[in-house]
């Protein structure tokens, strides 16, 4: 049951639904009665896969939040809808550090499943800045594959703005060997339906994981942020921290899941998950869970769910600032605390001012 | 400057301001004494517009403009500041972007340009060293895992910051060593101006050696029930207060 499986074949009832104990707060079936035809490239325009192209007034709404080294944009449709075939891995050579990873969804009621993999090499380390916006009441789904090699290392940042009216499900699919490390900071502010889902297998052997999201939802905006850790081997950590906003109708899902196997003594596994509700009508569903079968092992997990302080924000206007700003304030701060975590300096700064930016429209 | 007549105020329904007159002169410094519960912190944050607080009768002034209609950040733009018994920590905010903040927007409500940053910091270099703060603690959170004499501290510095018109002390003293009290006091002291006025309340005497008021009244049961000079306070420090809360029951 997968929305690409859906998609591929166009059977409805392959999509998740409540009854599937993952996806209960993040219900596709019953929101999709029939899959839209798949999206296909109308001949006009620049061939891209994976160059810049402009169609649809595409390159126009879209402008990559970041710059590096080497820009991959996709704008979706050009890569499967036109049969250009698998576009292969993107590799972090020694020439590409930093590199962006833009897709765009600019379509309307269409359906798309496009597929990536990303390679990053023994001993080598990168920067993945990926952006997702989209444009249209679509039904997306993305699968990204990392590899890291020994000793590699991998920071990805993930900025997703997707219409209020499109469908999506992005998971990412991560393997370590040993002695790698991977970090990741993924930022949305929800859509229709969403569901940003992250695995990650993880060999222990001296590899870590930073597994970190943040949720800025208002209207009647859904977003799923589900995580799953599997330590399989000795001397494995995970650091994750989860925060989020949801106003007016907004719902948000946090299901972090990380498992100690049997034998994958002394790990550091940690689990921090923080939201706030800025209205009565909002929903946040949380499931932090831990599942543990080594002995020897530091765990914890931390869930709290409430609302702006009232008395930090009667400080804030008695020193002359008007409540609006103040909330603004407090909740830019409250979320800052993940963005914060990011390590490559221009991609933080990015992310905050992106951050600001859609707290500033909630 | 202010202006208090008859002012009535509940907590819950809970009258605790019962009748309060008070008229405090641009250029004074007016202390407000009494025991615990008598409202002193109920005026202070009634002054100021907290939640919670509803007025049921009579009125305060600002120059004759009605405060008890405006918002807290319409007060502050007005010249109010109150410096908290217990400052709020603001966790992921710089206290320099917090006053920085704080201080465009009240020169926007005014209508006055905003202050741009080398002229931001260069006064708040000056200010944090009469106050004897370390300007780096402006990059941390604000008030985040200061100290009780480092948050008063901080509340100076922003009141310096600020230059409001009517300061309101609310137990000042309270958490504060003698060596931290006198720096306070000296950062209070120089703000003193014929176009400000201070409400300095307190419960104990020991404030007022430092920051000497024109005149002194005592609350007691949610009205000023005895009013004097600065030898007011010292008689209540050596009777107490019981035989103003007897008059007042």
């Amino acid at each position: 049951m997968s929305l690409a499986t859906a998609l591929k074949t166009g059977d409805a009832t392959q999509l998740p639904s409540r009854r599937d104990e993952d996806w209960r707060w993040t219900d596709l079936r019953g929101l999709i009665r029939q899959i839209p035809p798949q999206y296909r490239y109308d001949g006009t325009g620049v061939l891209p896969a994976f160059s810049v192209a402009s169609a649809n007034g595409a390159e126009e709404f879209y402008r990559s939040p970041f710059t590096a080294n080497r820009t991959v944009t996709v704008l979706n449709g050009f890569v499967d809808g036109l049969g250009l075939g698998d576009p292969g891995p993107l590799v972090f050579d020694d020439y590409d550090p930093v590199v962006a990873l833009d897709v765009a969804n600019v379509f309307g009621a269409f359906q798309l499943a496009t597929r990536l993999a990303v390679r990053v090499p023994a001993g080598r380390s990168g920067v993945l800045l990926e952006s997702h916006a989209g444009q249209g009441n679509h039904l997306v789904s993305f699968d990204l594959d990392i590899e890291l090699g020994e000793g590699a290392s991998l920071e990805r940042i993930v900025l997703v703005a997707d219409d209020p009216e499109a469908v999506t499900v992005r998971q990412t699919n991560v393997s370590l060997a040993p002695a790698a490390s991977y970090s990741q900071t993924v930022l949305t502010t929800g859509a229709r339906r969403q569901r940003l889902e992250t695995r990650i297998a993880h060999p222990g052997a001296g590899a870590s994981v930073r597994l970190d999201g943040a949720y800025l939802l208002s209207d009647q905006r859904h977003a799923d942020l589900t995580t799953s850790v599997d330590h399989r081997g000795l001397d494995g950590t995970t650091s994750q921290l989860t925060k989020g906003v949801a106003r007016d109708q907004a719902r948000a899902v946090f299901q972090g899941r990380i498992v100690v196997e049997r034998g994958a003594d002394r790990t550091d596994a940690r689990m921090r998950h923080q939201a706030l509700i800025l209205s009565e009508r909002a929903e946040v569903d949380a499931k932090p869970e831990l599942l543990i079968f080594a002995d020897d092992v530091q765990c914890a997990h931390g869930n709290t769910i409430g609302a702006l302080d009232e008395e930090a924000i009667f400080y804030a206007m008695q020193r002359g600032i008007p409540a609006d700003r103040a909330r603004a304030m407090l909740t830019a701060a409250f979320v800052g605390e993940v963005i914060d975590r990011i390590e490559h300096e221009g991609a933080r700064e990015i992310a905050h001012a992106w951050a600001e930016a859609q707290l500033g429209s909630l | 400057m202010l202006s208090i007549n008859n002012l009535h105020a509940t907590v819950a329904d809970k009258p605790i301001l019962k009748g309060l007159t008070l008229d405090l002169p641009a250029g004074e410094v007016h202390a407000i004494m009494g025991p615990n519960g008598a409202g002193k912190s109920t005026l202070s944050y009634v002054l100021t517009g907290r939640e919670g607080y509803e007025i049921t009768e009579g009125s305060a002034t600002l120059d004759g403009e009605d405060l008890l209609s405006l918002d807290p950040s319409e007060r502050a733009a007005r010249g109010v500041f109150l410096s908290f018994q217990y400052p709020l920590e603001i966790p992921g905010v710089p206290a320099l972007t917090f006053i920085r903040t704080a201080l465009n927007a009240q020169r926007r409500a005014r209508g006055e340009p905003e202050v741009a940053a080398p002229a931001f910091l260069r006064q708040a270099r000056e200010t944090t060293a009469s106050l004897k703060i370390d300007f780096e603690m402006l990059k941390r959170s604000l008030n985040v895992g200061f100290s009780g004499g480092e948050k008063k501290r901080m509340e100076i510095f922003q009141m310096a910051m600020l230059s409001p018109r009517l300061l309101i002390l609310d137990e000042t003293d309270s958490g504060l060593d003698i060596d931290a009290l006198k720096i306070v006091a000296a950062g209070v002291n120089a703000m003193r101006s014929p176009d400000r006025a201070m409400l300095v309340i307190t419960h104990y005497q020991r404030l007022l050696d430092y920051i000497k008021p024109d005149k002194v009244h005592v609350l007691s049961a949610g009205r000023i029930v005895a009013s004097g000079g600065p030898e007011l306070a010292l008689d209540l420090e050596r009777e107490g207060y019981d035989k103003y809360v007897k008059a007042a029951a």
